[in-house]
């Protein structure tokens, strides 16, 4: 098993390491539901240095994006992050990834569990540029939470003096990280997969622990968080996660990520026609989000039921910490109405599953 | 190190059997098993009267990251199911050697004890894990 730069550390602060995407990870350091709530009301940090670190090299690297992702990039302005997919001929989906626009070179990051997948992917259908992977030598971190922005910007230093509490939201810029003591420079996102506000640190991978050890530090209203919260926090937030939302026997249109696809960009890409079809036709199954009746929660591969009928499955399910029942999501066919009466078959038992729109949080909406 | 009483058999699935005086067997899941699992969500249990077998399962319990199984370390009958971790699990996370008791068990047979290990065992397989 991988692992990654960060791993020492985390044992150093008693976290329970499981295998994810290849790597061994922290699931949790204290216990999931504090870490969950630690990142809803103050800040956690993570380790996100399993995860994928693309540069696209090449002389028109818009052109070449544009062939093999999901996503008009030929929009995208410098400084700009975007979600993407990274689909195959039939729409089937490789990968979902964000996009980096940054001054003067593009970036991808994509999932661990993809990222060998998708290196010998790229070198095939990547006309007139190429990937160098600097997952290795780049790392990655975040800080994600209402207090990542006010702790947080002291000690990044921008261009221009510009203050980090003005990035926007999916927006990425160079930055001197000076948390250690000493200036390192690296980049900056405001990005996430929490629901939350809060930014992602890529530094080099040398100075990864003392950036880490630095964010915990930052305040006692900081914690280490593992990948456990982070699934409760982006399953609450509605975000979809590679390996159960999606695959390659979903497609986007199905999995409600419209929003990803340029479906009618200028250049051609890998899965165009196919989406347009599914898009004209109408996806089969749809992605919906449930509550579920009960105490047990529903768990990927759970079959969804209409009148004793399996209509769908559970590609997600966990017990929500913020609302405080169990919660679900999962493709069903889409015939079934939403009003129409479901359950999930959980074996000995069939709760109800209740409609409930998605996402199941939304950060405004609680400040409201 | 999770503590590991000496007055009981154990599974290397992590779950222990005790005998008492009239001949019955408690089982339930160690003091590591439960610190793996983490906070607890659900358990399920079979009824009185049902039959248990020797490493197969028995039911499931569930932490807010995933399911797992629980595996009998005995072949026998249910003579009771605990049934008040239906309700609260957080008897296993405190108490997984007392409190946290899961079924008791009239055995099918006498040589169950030599299917499984002995404390020393169980904490070697610990140690070495």
């Amino acid at each position: 098993m991988k692992k990654t730069v960060l791993n020492a550390a985390h044992q150093r602060h008693g976290a329970r390491l499981v295998e994810f995407g290849g790597f061994e990870m922290p699931v949790w350091y204290s216990a999931l539901t504090e870490e969950h709530h630690t990142v809803r009301k103050q800040a956690g940090v993570f380790d996100l240095c399993h995860m994928g670190r693309f540069e696209v090299v090449g002389d028109d690297p818009v052109r070449s994006l544009d062939q093999v992702l999901t996503r008009d990039v030929s929009t995208m302005k410098k400084g700009q992050v975007c979600y993407s997919l990274v689909c195959r001929e039939d729409g089937g989906i490789l990968d979902d990834i964000l996009v980096y626009r940054l001054p003067d070179r593009w970036w991808l990051v994509v999932n661990a569990g993809n990222r060998e997948k998708l290196l010998p992917w790229f070198a095939d259908q990547l006309q007139g540029a190429h990937i160098v992977d600097h997952s290795e030598s780049l790392a990655m971190v975040a800080l994600q939470g209402p207090l990542a922005a006010e702790l947080l910007a002291p000690h990044i230093e921008r261009p221009k003096g510009r203050d980090l509490r003005n990035l926007g939201y999916y927006r990425v810029g160079a930055a001197n990280v000076n948390l250690t003591g000493t200036s390192l420079p690296g980049w900056i996102s405001r990005t996430g997969y929490t629901g939350e506000d809060g930014f992602e640190i890529y530094v080099d991978s040398e100075h990864a622990e003392a950036v880490f050890d630095a964010l915990i530090g930052l305040s006692d209203q900081v914690h280490p968080c593992g990948l456990g919260c982070r699934d409760t926090l982006r399953l609450e937030a509605g975000m979809p996660l590679y390996g159960h939302e999606l695959s390659e026997e979903i497609d986007p249109i199905s999995a409600g990520l419209d929003f990803g696809v340029g479906l009618h960009k200028e250049t051609p890409f890998i899965g165009q026609s196919a989406l347009q079809e599914i898009e004209s036709r109408g996806p089969e199954r749809r992605m919906r989000g449930f509550t579920v009746d009960g105490r047990r929660p529903a768990r990927q591969g759970a079959s969804i039921l209409h009148e004793g009928e399996v209509v769908g499955e559970v590609t997600s399910g966990s017990p929500s910490p913020t609302l405080g029942v169990a919660i679900a999501c999962g493709y069903v066919s889409a015939e079934i109405p939403d009003d129409a009466p479901l359950q999930v078959d959980l074996g000995r038992q069939t709760p109800d599953l209740r409609p409930h729109p998605l996402p199941f949080y939304r950060k405004d909406a609680e400040k409201v | 190190m999770s503590e590991v009483p000496v007055d009981r058999f154990y599974l290397s699935s992590h779950e222990w059997a005790q005998e008492s005086d009239d001949g019955i067997v408690t089982i339930g899941i160690t003091e590591f098993a439960a610190s793996e699992l983490g906070e607890l969500v659900y358990i399920e249990l079979p009824n009185e009267g049902d039959d248990v077998h020797f490493e197969k399962q028995f039911g499931e319990i569930e932490s807010v990251k995933a399911v797992s199984a629980l595996n009998s370390p005995i072949s026998g009958q249910v003579v009771e199911a605990n049934a008040t971790l239906l309700e609260s699990q957080e008897p296993i996370t405190d108490s997984p050697f007392e409190d946290g008791w899961m079924l008791k068990i009239q055995p099918s047979d006498d040589s169950w004890k030599s299917q499984l290990m002995n404390s020393q065992d169980y904490e070697s397989q610990l140690n070495n894990s």
